[in-house]
């Protein structure tokens, strides 16, 4: 600020102190005295892009990064990303938002890890800066009753319900009724928690044919599934129901080829793996015929189109199919963030989670698969839809419900081979 | 210790204690997580730097502590206060038996901190198959407000969790202190110098080893408590993880083992330096996953090659601090 | 439980101990001379396992095949590491030792992130997916080729220490290092010389996990953790004791899982290793003292 010729002195050093105290303050953090009017969301987005979660952060970064384009388009809004990396970790996941927040982030979101985001999730409420969850399916998540933390995700239980009632209907399709099935999973947060949900739920269902006749929990850091998949093959269960993360997805598979099992399929009632590029690039054909019923973009909405035209610029040798659920459910957080911000017209983060809450987005402009996007009490959102992803010639393909499929299911796989 | 040693802790002392005042939350979040990091490292300090006993798997001590309180809340309501008692009591005696164990059978040195290693794994893989305390699943703790100080509850702002855990550093400092100039403090010193010389003079070795341990782990399940508060949700493959143990022994080692400041120093000096890597890299725009780390890596590698004795003895020379 | 069930389990235990019997042996061997606690070992076998996978994406070379030119470089960086960067630190307290070995393990895991990314890798060889069969017997063809290279690579060590004169100097120093620097033996190079036997062993190893497994850069932590159970639990400086050791925990584990847990199987590993440092800290096979 230039004093201008002729200020009487005072008025000057009024003005240099006034200057450097602003200056002084900014670097400790306090915004600037004049705020300009805004007219670009920043949003903060959370993900572990490094340490051992990296493989799925810097799938879900995909759907960050095509968003702001998308968005700009779609509904005329401008966003600007704020990334940062977690690391896997929940100490810097927590010092991360926080200074995303004193960065100047309107809204945050993230981060993948059920973990993390509760500790993100704690940083959102207190600091009152909304918290959009992309993915994190621990249901304790949304019933700490905080007014600042939503998500649209699926809790592991309804997961777990959606799950098994696609499983009714991909046998009720392909007119078969396997009586019995081997459950195993990897014991880990996520898996765990599918396991609970499913020895609680499936007892309770009548439209299922077959029994758990063995469960089988395996060490998520296992390189070696011999003896887990020796005593599955044992059980001479119909099929093999399994919950697991890629690495082991891929030594089970092997592991079933080497010891001659052929069940009449495997079928995920929910997790990652088996529809990632890695799990059909490793195995080749085997990798066929595998089902996932996980939740996924739904292949006939306008938004995944669209989307996807996006995704394949920024990744010319990438496919939108081997990223479903990453990239499905982290554009639709940040485009949940960008519609409320069109309709509050404001970034103070306080007007922002109010817009949130009164969300409606329909079905054919959202492109995770679900019913409308509304936001319930807790800040969660209900409806959203699993559908059976099948590997059919390498690529996953959307099988279920029928009114989204795009080819038809195929159970029992070619390979089956009564034991 | 020396007019000019007093005049700088003090200063240091006073910042510590404004600092909330003047810094925004982000700045506070760092400064607890430096403050717990160095509370740990000091905890570690005791075993492994006053008696000379490595242990590699202090996470067992953290994760056994936040999870006896944490449970106690989560199932009966206990608040943080009696849990504590009772997190410290079963983590002495943890220590107490790893530390018999380990006399009874003359296992020392690298040995000794496999043993720790073992143990920690043990105690995550055993975690993660209990029911009681959520198994993997992870166990939440439920967070009734945060505006007000509950001491009670010890729920509040974050400030309240920066005090806390600044009255516990400073405990621990003034504790240590005190034992490296009393007795205690010379019998570690002649222990970890010359074992057997030590014993030729009649040192009882077993019990100032024992104390050495049930100390440090009695120390940790103050932070382990503190933990479970703080981030009120615990999963046995985060908190028994041995890169946890690594975590807490980094301050130590790169600020001074044996020490009194190194932990303090080392913990304050690694989170900046952490922070300041990634900062440097976005501004350059050098974001590729993993380099941060390698740089980070880079770092430690030029400070153990270069200071094997640590960054606070060159700090002390510096400040004309040291003895 | 039907006999063929557990027939089996305990084969494939048996094979993939000597696996990692294998890959705990260049351990066994560092630390039994050098006596410095190498925990970038796990990490460098991960390297090893890149390489592998790299030589066969470039030039179709099967990863037992790549052995040789692996082994070759890692002598190298083996000898490099010692001499350059590690030697200074045998006299210094183990706190030391880990803090230095524990940076590069960072450097490397990071560095290996940085390049290859975080997806994994692997070799598409027709074996992998192939069993021997013997009735109602299956032997993983990958695993038994493994096996195969580790008993091989045993074999040589062994006979370099037992009949060559480099070999009984080694084992000259790790017996006594002052009366070998009296005799006049050049210590550093004999154990920059062990540092980089150590390493072409990890890079056999590493060779034949890229057969087995997926490669990512995280493998690396799990098997230096791994690899020091079995050393501790076979012995230390013992070549015989790392393979035994290797099959010890590979069929522990196995029976372990099977008529127990098994998310639990490496709990039972790590409470041997307790029994072990309590009842028998010098191992199954090693010497006291």
């Amino acid at each position: 600020m230039k004093a201008q010729r002729g200020t009487p002195s005072h008025v000057r050093r009024r003005v240099l102190k006034a200057a450097a105290a602003s200056a002084a303050l900014s670097t400790l953090g306090f915004p600037a005295i004049v705020r300009a009017q805004a007219t670009r969301l920043k949003v903060g987005v959370l993900l572990p892009r490094s340490g051992v979660q990296a493989l799925i952060g810097q799938s879900c970064q995909k759907g960050a990064d095509l968003a702001p384009g998308v968005l700009k388009d779609v509904l005329g809004v401008d966003i600007e990303l704020m990334n940062a990396d977690t690391e896997s970790n929940a100490d810097i996941a927590r010092t991360r938002a926080e200074r995303l927040v004193q960065e100047g982030a309107n809204v945050l979101v993230g981060a993948f890890d059920s973990g993390h985001t509760a500790a993100i999730a704690q940083v959102a409420e207190q600091r009152g800066v909304p918290l959009v969850i992309n993915i994190a399916a621990a249901p304790q998540i949304t019933e700490q009753g905080y007014k600042f933390v939503f998500r649209n995700f699926p809790t592991a239980p309804d997961l777990v319900r959606n799950g098994l009632a696609l499983m009714g209907e991909i046998f009720r399709t392909t007119n078969t009724a396997p009586r019995t099935a081997v459950f195993m999973h990897v014991n880990d947060t996520f898996g765990q928690a599918m396991a609970k949900g499913i020895s609680f739920t499936l007892p309770r269902l009548d439209f299922l044919p077959f029994k758990v006749v063995d469960t089988i929990p395996y060490d998520p850091a296992a390189k070696d599934l011999t003896v887990e998949v020796s005593k599955a093959k044992a059980s001479n269960a119909d099929f093999l129901m399994i919950v697991c993360r890629l690495n082991d997805a891929i030594v089970m598979r092997r592991e079933m080829v080497k010891q001659r099992w052929n069940p009449m399929g495997i079928i995920s009632p929910g997790s990652p793996g088996l529809y990632e590029e890695q799990y059909s690039k490793a195995l080749g054909r085997y990798a066929d015929y595998a089902i996932c019923n996980t939740v996924w973009y739904n292949p006939k909405s306008d938004m995944t189109k669209t989307v996807e035209r996006a995704f394949k610029k920024l990744n010319p040798k990438d496919e939108l199919y081997f990223h479903g659920t990453n990239v499905g459910y982290t554009y639709d957080a940040i485009m949940i963030a960008a519609d409320a911000f069109r309709r509050s017209r404001s970034t103070d983060p306080k007007t922002l989670a109010d817009a949130i809450r009164q969300t409606d987005i329909p079905v054919a402009n959202r492109m995770s698969l679900g019913g409308p996007i509304r936001f319930n009490p807790k800040g969660q959102v209900e409806g959203n839809l699993s559908a059976a992803i099948q590997n059919l010639k390498g690529k996953p393909t959307v099988t279920l419900p029928a009114e989204f499929a795009e080819a038809k299911v195929i159970f029992p796989s070619p390979d089956f081979k009564r034991a | 210790m020396s007019g000019r040693a007093a005049m700088l802790l003090a200063a240091l002392a006073a910042a510590l204690v404004a600092l909330p005042a003047v810094a925004n939350s982000y700045v506070l979040s760092v400064a607890t997580l430096i403050l717990y990091l160095a509370f740990t490292g000091q905890a570690w300090n005791v075993m492994t730097g006053f008696a000379g006993q490595l242990s590699l798997g202090h996470s067992l001590y953290v994760g056994v502590a936040a999870y006896v309180a944490g449970g106690l809340f989560f199932h009966y309501g206990v608040g943080p206060w009696a849990g504590l008692w009772l997190a410290m009591l079963v983590c002495m005696l943890l220590g107490a038996a790893i530390g018999f164990l380990a006399f009874r059978f003359g296992i020392s040195g690298v040995y000794f901190a496999l043993l720790t290693i073992a143990f920690a794994e043990f105690t995550r893989i055993g975690f993660d198959h209990l029911a009681w305390t959520g198994g993997p699943g992870g166990m939440f703790l439920k967070v009734a407000q945060r505006d007000q100080i509950d001491l009670v509850h010890f729920r509040g702002p974050p400030a309240m969790y920066y005090y806390a855990m600044l009255a516990c550093t400073a405990g621990a400092f003034a504790l240590c202190a005190w034992l490296l100039r009393s007795r205690a403090g010379y019998y570690w010193q002649a222990i970890r110098e010359n074992e057997e010389a030590a014993q030729a003079l009649g040192i009882n070795i077993f019990r100032w080893k024992m104390l050495a341990m049930i100390l440090s782990s009695a120390m940790t399940a103050v932070a382990g408590v503190f933990f479970a508060f703080y981030y009120n949700n615990l999963f046995p493959e985060q908190i028994f993880n041995i890169s946890r143990s690594i975590e807490i022994i980094l301050g130590p080692i790169i600020g001074g083992v044996g020490t009194l400041f190194g932990p303090i120093l080392g913990a304050a000096v690694l989170t900046v330096l952490s922070d300041a890597i990634t900062e440097l890299l976005a501004h350059y725009g050098w974001e590729i996953p993993g380099i941060k780390q390698v740089f980070y890596g880079l770092v430690l590698l030029a400070v153990i090659v270069f200071l094997p004795h640590g960054i606070w003895p060159v700090v002390a020379r510096r400040l004309g601090v040291d003895r | 439980m039907p006999w063929d069930l557990v027939a089996n389990v305990v084969i494939a235990g048996v094979l993939t101990g000597l696996v990692y019997g294998l890959m705990a042996l260049g351990l066994s061997v560092i630390f039994g001379v050098v006596r410095v606690v190498n925990f970038a070992h796990g990490e460098m076998m991960t390297i090893a396992m890149y390489a592998a996978v790299v030589l066969f994406a470039a030039l179709g070379l099967d990863p037992f095949l790549a052995i040789v030119p692996v082994a070759g470089a890692f002598f190298a960086l083996g000898y490099a590491m010692q001499a350059a960067l590690i030697n200074p630190f045998i006299t210094r307290p183990e706190h030391s030792q880990f803090m230095l070995l524990l940076a590069v393990a960072i450097i490397m895991v990071n560095g290996l992130l940085m390049i290859f990314g975080p997806d994994a890798r692997n070799v598409q060889t027709e074996y992998q997916l192939e069993s021997f069969e013997l009735g109602a017997l299956l032997f993983d063809e990958g695993r038994v080729y493994a096996a195969g290279a580790a008993l091989a690579a045993t074999g040589l060590l062994f006979a370099f220490f037992r009949f060559t004169l480099t070999g009984k100097a080694i084992r000259a120093c790790a017996d006594n290092y002052l009366g070998a620097k009296v005799v006049g033996l050049d210590v550093k190079h004999l154990y920059a010389l062990t540092f980089g036997l150590g390493s072409a062993c990890v890079a056999v190893a590493g060779c034949a996990m890229a057969v087995l497994l997926e490669v990512t850069p995280a493998l690396g932590p799990g098997y230096t953790l791994l690899a020091f159970v079995i050393v501790i639990v076979g012995g230390l400086g013992s070549m015989g004791g790392a393979l035994v050791g290797g099959v010890l925990i590979g069929v522990s584990e196995a029976l372990a899982g099977l008529f127990i847990a098994p998310s639990a199987k490496s709990m039972f590993s790590f409470g041997l290793l307790i029994l072990v440092l309590l009842l028998r800290p010098q191992g199954l096979l090693g010497r006291k003292g």
